[in-house]
């Protein structure tokens, strides 16, 4: 047996989550004493895999892979499991993972596991830990079944750094186009903006930044730092900015290295999508706002006055 | 067109997290349960797509008999039938399973869920439908139309949306933006109530997965307040003792 991760690229370049679920598969892969295989579909990044944990590589290319399709990319990726044996099968949860991981799992007709945070404890069986009520919670999951699919939360593991490459293998899959099911009318993506559920750092903002046209103050502190960008749920319903930033518990859930909210309160529902950031730096004009309770620093003042000396001070230690 | 929404019962947003049994059952007492918001988004755009096509809405849940009420809320929000697989929801192959079970004897056209339940967030119901019926599945939609045995639908992607279309029947999974929740008016909850609710006993165990214990994140020890003067040394905090960039 071994475990198979699926090492996921975008335009030709790996995620960085793809190193993270590699190390996690290799860590899991050394309690089992087994190999770590990556496989990449379509065009895959140009770093040998080895580096990060895996034993051996596989890509699968051609036409029918140029475009994303959850029952192409878990059929091939299903037939490989068969052919290297793989009863474990690790995703990182982004879009793509999150879309693949439950066909496949029906294929291989085993357990799912989402929102990993932590290493499977195999001293006793199969657990992992997972994230629970939107956050709120951390749940023990017991695994009960030999074959298991995990799909990892972004940021949560280490990349670890081995000295090796790995084996490329040349294996074949059959795939056609009838298994693709569903066509891609049109793509749009925005370039050169950083990937907010990987992003390590986050500049976010609220209701108290007022409108839509003072979100330059939060674009140079994000620029000045190279974070992300996001926002409460009001912004995004009042539509000052894309859905696609609001974090929280009806939007998406973050977990980076730094998370600096400006104008936001910190609502429960808010807090459930940002708690578990490492650094959370909260500025409100308001020093009863329930954020500053979930914070590690704080500072009460006006986010209009607070962000361009942030900024200013970033460029300054840059030079 | 006939259409079958799963919707899962949830929490509601507000509800502060505890348990019982030694961490290991959700404290249901005083807690306010609702339709999850993404599956009721789902319902409203299935209604407005059976309304402007002579179709139906079927709802289904899988849960126990408390589940009950808020199904019929479902129904008063102007769903034609529901049905209630009689179990507790152990794990989402469990849920998966049962709603496949329904789903294959009655032809539906179109399956519709939220894109996660906001209770265990795994997101993996709707895929594991697609996967045991093997039918095409649109994940994370913001936008669905039907035109004449085509659906189009706008899904999230990671830094972008994708315009996709797919034959019938197919799965969708409904994000925000889909459209507005739709409020049940007094004349839907009058005719919800002569609506049939059928309830559906579990076929199969699939006790893949189980969650032996829950426990509630550390909290933060304490923030570290910096005077408003000051606010540029949080930047040298972070950068020379935190380390972050």
């Amino acid at each position: 047996m071994a475990v198979l991760v699926y090492a996921e690229s975008d335009n030709g370049n790996y995620k960085k989550s793809s190193f993270e679920a590699i190390s996690y598969g290799r860590d899991l892969a050394d309690q089992h004493s087994t190999s770590c295989i990556a496989i990449s579909i379509g065009n895959k990044g140009s770093e040998n895999l080895g580096q990060y944990g895996a034993h051996q590589e596989v890509n699968i290319n051609g036409d029918l892979y140029q475009s994303f399709n959850p029952n192409v990319h878990a059929k091939a990726i299903s037939e490989i499991a068969n052919q290297c044996d793989c009863q474990i099968i690790v995703f990182s949860q982004t879009y793509s993972g999150k879309s693949i991981a439950p066909i496949l799992a029906v294929k291989q007709d085993s357990a799912i596991v989402t929102g990993v945070i932590g290493l499977a404890d195999t001293s006793g069986g199969f657990k992992v830990k997972t994230t629970a009520f939107s956050n709120k919670a951390v749940a023990h999951v017991q695994v009960n079944q030999i074959k298991k699919t995990l799909t990892i939360i972004p940021n949560s593991y280490q990349i670890n750094s081995y000295d090796q490459t790995a084996e490329v293998l040349q294996l074949e899959v059959n795939v056609s186009e009838n298994d693709a099911k569903t066509k891609i009318v049109k793509t749009q993506k925005e370039t050169g903006k950083v990937a907010l559920t990987e992003a390590e750092l986050v500049i976010s903002a609220g209701r108290g930044l007022k409108g839509a046209e003072n979100w330059n103050l939060v674009e140079d502190l994000a620029d000045a730092l190279g974070a992300a960008t996001a926002c409460s749920k009001p912004v995004s319903d009042m539509e000052w900015r894309p859905h696609s930033e609001h974090v929280g518990q009806t939007g998406i859930t973050i977990k980076p290295n730094l998370y600096i909210a400006a104008g936001i309160s910190g609502a429960i529902q808010h807090l459930a999508g940002v708690s578990s950031s490492k650094v959370i730096c909260v500025i409100n004009t308001d020093p009863e706002a329930p954020f500053f309770k979930a914070a590690d620093y704080g500072i009460v003042g006006d986010a209009f006055d607070i962000l361009p000396r942030l900024t200013n001070r970033i460029n300054e230690l840059k030079g | 067109m006939k259409i079958l929404v799963c919707v899962s019962v949830v929490p509601d947003t507000t509800t502060k997290i505890t348990f019982n049994d030694n961490d290991t059952t959700f404290a249901k007492t005083g807690v306010q349960f609702i339709i999850n918001p993404y599956d009721e988004l789902a319902l409203t755009r299935a209604i407005e797509i059976a309304e402007q096509n002579s179709g139906s809405v079927d709802v289904i849940t899988v849960g126990e008999p408390d589940c009950d009420p808020i199904i019929r809320k479902a129904l008063a929000m102007g769903a034609n039938e529901a049905f209630r697989v009689n179990a507790h929801a152990v794990n989402s192959i469990f849920v998966a399973q049962q709603i496949a079970n329904h789903a294959k004897n009655n032809n539906y056209d179109l399956i519709l869920t939220g894109r996660e339940s906001i209770d265990y967030n795994g997101g993996m119901v709707q895929g594991l439908i697609a996967g045991i019926l093997d039918l095409p599945i649109i994940n994370v939609v913001t936008e669905l139309e039907y035109k004449e045995d085509l659906i189009e639908a706008n899904r999230d992607i990671d830094g972008g949306v994708e315009t996709v279309s797919s034959s019938l029947p197919c799965v969708v999974s409904a994000q925000k933006d889909l459209c507005e929740p739709r409020i049940p008016n007094m004349r839907g909850i009058m005719m919800a109530r002569s609506k049939p609710l059928t309830v559906i006993e579990p076929n199969g165990d699939f006790n893949y997965t189980q969650v032996e214990k829950y426990e509630l994140p550390e909290a933060k020890t304490g923030v570290k307040l910096i005077d408003a003067e000051n606010a540029e040394s949080l930047i040298d905090i972070l950068h020379n003792e935190e380390k972050l960039f």
